[in-house]
């Protein structure tokens, strides 16, 4: 059988669930469809996560281990006042959200993640005003643990804003519910 | 001997100096985070809400908003601390300035549920440009943390630490 019986997806920060949803889009990523449609159907899915959609998040691209989000600028989420920087709790629900789709979208493709930590460094502050794109790699993976790397930039992509490593749980299909 | 002042006068002094710390930043009133002062101990609160949520099936709390929950309450006990013996001293503090910060590792433990979640932070160390903060997270349980976070942060240089 090479559909899975049940995908789980995890939340990023903590559990795994299932969902008809997540079904479709990673059994979508399997069954090797265009590059355009994975982006949609991802879109749609980070739309339906409550939290991306509430900070305003957008998928670019996604696919092979790597996931790119984009966070618009929204003076709702600014953190100093006086420069109308954007809040670090915003860029680091954008680095998790990324590198948490980064995992879902690795060619072994997992049952399902959470993360386990996430370290995120702060460079510099964002330009107020620019979007922010955030661009995650999971660069490995063992049977139950993925490694992930992401960087945070605005409309000057030759000095990050921010960058993370993280780990997160693997739910691989042996251990998975079916 | 100097007589001691009323408890309104010193609660009036620290609530406002507290609220004037957080009405400024727009993200803290987006996200709906509250803190409780009893003397000089805060503690963070995130009533819960449905936009926090990362995972609607379960349903779970997103990592990034309990990450931005952590993080903010180490600020804020960060500039509460610096900003408390100039407070009580009578000085005007409503200019204190955050610090920023450098970098912050999350551990999450359990699954955040769809309730409040509240958080303590302890400034372990803080010199006049840099400090170490560790915050805890809870939700129904004080000893079952569901995250916890280490975060390094850059001082707000002003003309008396200068």
């Amino acid at each position: 059988m090479s559909l899975r019986p049940s995908r789980f997806w995890g939340n990023w920060g903590q559990h795994c669930y299932d969902l008809g949803l997540v079904r479709t889009f990673t059994a979508g990523f399997k069954q090797g469809m265009s590059k355009e449609r994975q982006t949609m159907i991802a879109k749609q899915f980070i739309s339906a996560l409550p939290h991306a959609h509430a900070l305003g998040m957008d998928v670019t691209e996604i696919g092979d281990g790597h996931a790119t989000i984009t966070l618009p600028y929204d003076e709702r989420l600014v953190g100093d006042p006086e420069t109308g920087v954007i809040h670090g709790g915003a860029v680091s629900a954008l680095l998790d959200t990324c590198a948490g789709a980064s995992v879902m979208v690795h060619e072994s493709l997992p049952l399902g993640t959470a993360t386990l930590g996430l370290r995120i460094d702060y460079m510099r502050p964002a330009t107020p005003g620019d979007m922010i794109t955030a661009r995650a790699e999971c660069y490995h993976v063992t049977r139950s643990v993925a490694f992930v790397r992401a960087t945070a930039m605005d409309a000057d992509s030759s000095r990050p804003v921010a960058t993370a490593t993280g780990a997160f749980t693997i739910q691989t299909e042996k251990k998975g519910k079916s | 001997m100097k007589r001691p002042e009323s408890v309104q006068v010193i609660k009036q002094r620290r609530d406002t100096a507290l609220q004037s710390l957080l009405a400024g930043v727009p993200y803290i009133q987006f996200m709906g985070f509250k803190f409780d002062r009893r003397g000089d101990e805060l503690t963070g609160v995130m009533p819960y809400q449905d936009m926090l949520i990362g995972n609607p099936m379960l349903p779970a709390l997103h990592g990034g908003a309990t990450a931005a929950f952590l993080e903010t309450t180490a600020i804020v006990e960060l500039s509460w601390a610096m900003m408390w013996d100039r407070m009580e001293a009578g000085e005007d503090v409503a200019e204190q300035r955050l610090p920023k910060t450098i970098d912050f590792t999350v551990d999450y433990l359990r699954t955040g549920l769809p309730r409040d979640a509240y958080a303590r932070a302890t400034v372990n160390r803080s010199g006049r440009r840099y400090a170490s903060v560790h915050v805890e997270a809870w939700q129904d349980n004080r000893s079952r943390l569901f995250a916890q976070a280490t975060g390094h942060f850059l001082m707000p240089q002003t003309d008396q630490n200068t």
